[in-house]
């Protein structure tokens, strides 16, 4: 499983808000076509600020931000938000048919592939549920389901299991890789759990609060498919505390 | 290797649960009718035997039975005029959500639009409509037509202000997701402004048609007795000079009647439209 060109590369980027706030501080960072990068830091750090400059929702104040061909045509990038995020008035499959409504794609072919999305998240026979009626968990299978139904090249997530218990975070996680294995993407995860990167990723950023900037870049080079065995090995357990180490010197720098 | 549900993950779905009926209505929908009604009953009862047992004259106080009379006696002239508010309030209503929802969104458009105009429309609001109405009148041959505008300027301002507010109330994330996916400007309108609006939107139509309703009877009896418009308010007025007090009290049932009935429509519209998603129509949970 190698990994390819840089899908999306970030040279000096600096983010400063209206309020004067520096948020992100000359970030240098490449990620390769087909890896699963975390972006780890404190809250504060500027991870989130990153991930939605490589969404192109906010622009960077200084540095460039470069996307492999075709990097910002609509549905070549897909979002998954801390909160679940969905339409609320519409049912799963249509919140899930709508990045292809807004491009245009008829009706007829959208039902069928946002279905076969809602499929691939475990959500077979929920298409007609409105949101309210699912749970934590489902309602984010949703959101995933819509960030991939387009068949994004690159997936940002920010922070999307933070809010849901841990059998179901957990849950959720295994899934993810599946989907990941699957489908190739590649997978730009922000979050401030040391586990959660140690299992998911083949990379970790650790990032640094006061300004965001990014402090060190290391590797996880336990092979996939991951599961219950990974969780429980010596290695995992190495790792975490390797990364654990980097969490607390980025943070008492 | 593939991805399943897991049965922790579905079971803490919300399930709607079967509630108990009884004739097709829940044991708390029939205390949440029966109750008022008991009260009603009562309070007309006692009425009625107050009148009878003071032997109060009917130009001071009719009682309950006697206005049940006059209704039905006077029904030909009475109904005619309640069709005639009626139109006014809907035709008044129905100009009030068109204008108001057509305002807002060209607000949700245009903060620039939306700074110059509101204040004006904040000042047709504030000015009492009977200050206003005389000079419709004295503009305005129709008048129909005046009834109508008079009603409107009442029934106009919470659908815009409503309205208004649930177009710029969109979920900050959704905005970016929609952003995301490059949707336009009309796309941003049509899936996300517009649905994000309805329950406002709803809300305001439902005060708004009590106002229509108030401000038709009230540019009524500002019009006065001139003879030329003859809905439920020019009754009142005209029974009043002729001491007719129970027909007073029969149109006074009738206005009552229709606002409680518009409210109840407007509700069940309400209801309907957003009984998948909105927090107002879902029934507690318990």
């Amino acid at each position: 499983m190698g990994i390819g060109a840089p899908v999306v590369s970030l040279a000096g980027v600096s983010k400063r808000y209206a309020n004067g706030t520096l948020a992100v501080r000359g970030v240098d960072m490449a990620i390769g076509q087909g890896d699963f990068v975390s972006l780890l830091g404190p809250s504060g750090c500027g991870k989130s600020t990153v991930l939605r400059m490589m969404a192109g929702l906010i622009p960077p104040s200084a540095g460039r931000i470069e996307m492999a061909a075709g990097g910002h045509a609509s549905g070549d990038v897909g979002f998954v938000f801390q909160e679940p995020t969905l339409a609320p008035w519409s049912n799963a499959l249509k919140n899930v048919m709508l990045p292809l409504r807004l491009a245009g794609v008829a009706r007829s072919e959208a039902e069928a592939r946002a279905a076969a999305a809602l499929a691939s998240v475990g959500l077979a026979g929920f298409e007609k549920s409105y949101p309210r009626a699912l749970s934590g968990g489902m309602k984010m299978r949703v959101s995933i389901a819509r960030a991939l139904v387009t068949k994004p090249r690159l997936l940002l997530m920010d922070e999307p299991f933070a809010a849901l218990d841990e059998i179901t975070r957990h849950k959720l996680n295994n899934d993810l890789l599946t989907l990941w294995e699957a489908e190739r993407f590649t997978a730009i995860f922000v979050t401030h759990s040391v586990f959660e990167s140690v299992y998911l990723s083949r990379r970790i950023v650790v990032m640094a609060a006061r300004p965001g900037r990014v402090v060190e870049d290391l590797s996880v080079d336990a092979p996939y498919p991951r599961g219950e065995v990974f969780r429980t090995s010596a290695a995992y357990a190495a790792h975490c505390r390797d990364i654990s180490a980097a969490l607390t010197r980025a943070m008492g720098e | 290797m593939s991805v399943v549900l897991s049965s922790n993950e579905a079971a803490t779905a919300v399930e709607e649960h079967a509630e108990r009926k009884v004739l097709g209505l829940t044991p708390d929908a029939w205390l949440r009718i029966l109750m008022p009604t008991l009260i009603g009953f009562l309070a007309l009862a006692a009425w009625e035997w107050a009148v009878q047992a003071k032997g109060i004259p009917n130009y001071i106080l009719p009682g309950p039975i006697e206005i049940g009379r006059t209704l039905l006696a006077d029904w030909g002239t009475l109904s005619g005029s309640l069709l005639i508010t009626l139109q006014i309030t809907f035709a008044a209503l129905f100009v009030a959500a068109l204008l108001g929802l057509a305002l807002a969104v060209l607000f949700a458009q245009s903060r620039i639009i939306e700074l110059s105009l509101f204040p004006y429309a904040v000042i047709l609001q504030v000015t009492p409509i009977v200050a206003i109405a005389p000079l419709i009148f004295i503009w305005v041959d129709d008048i129909r037509i005046a009834l109508l505008i008079c009603a409107w300027i009442v029934a106009f301002f919470p659908i815009l202000s409503n309205t208004t507010l649930g177009l710029n109330s969109a979920d900050h994330n959704l905005v970016d997701l929609f952003r995301l996916y490059r949707a336009n400007r009309w796309q941003v309108l049509r899936y996300l402004r517009l649905p994000t609006a309805m329950p406002y939107f709803l809300a305001g139509l439902r005060i708004s048609g009590g106002l229509a309703l108030i401000g038709a009877i009230v540019a009524e009896f500002v019009a006065g007795t001139g003879g030329r418009a003859s809905g439920l308010a020019y009754r009142i007025l005209e029974a009043g000079y002729q001491l007719k007090i129970p027909r007073m009290f029969a149109s006074l049932v009738l206005i009552s009647v229709t606002g409680i009935a518009i409210f109840l429509a407007l509700s069940l519209i309400s209801h309907l439209a957003l009984r998948h998603w909105h927090e107002s129509a879902m029934k507690e949970r318990k």
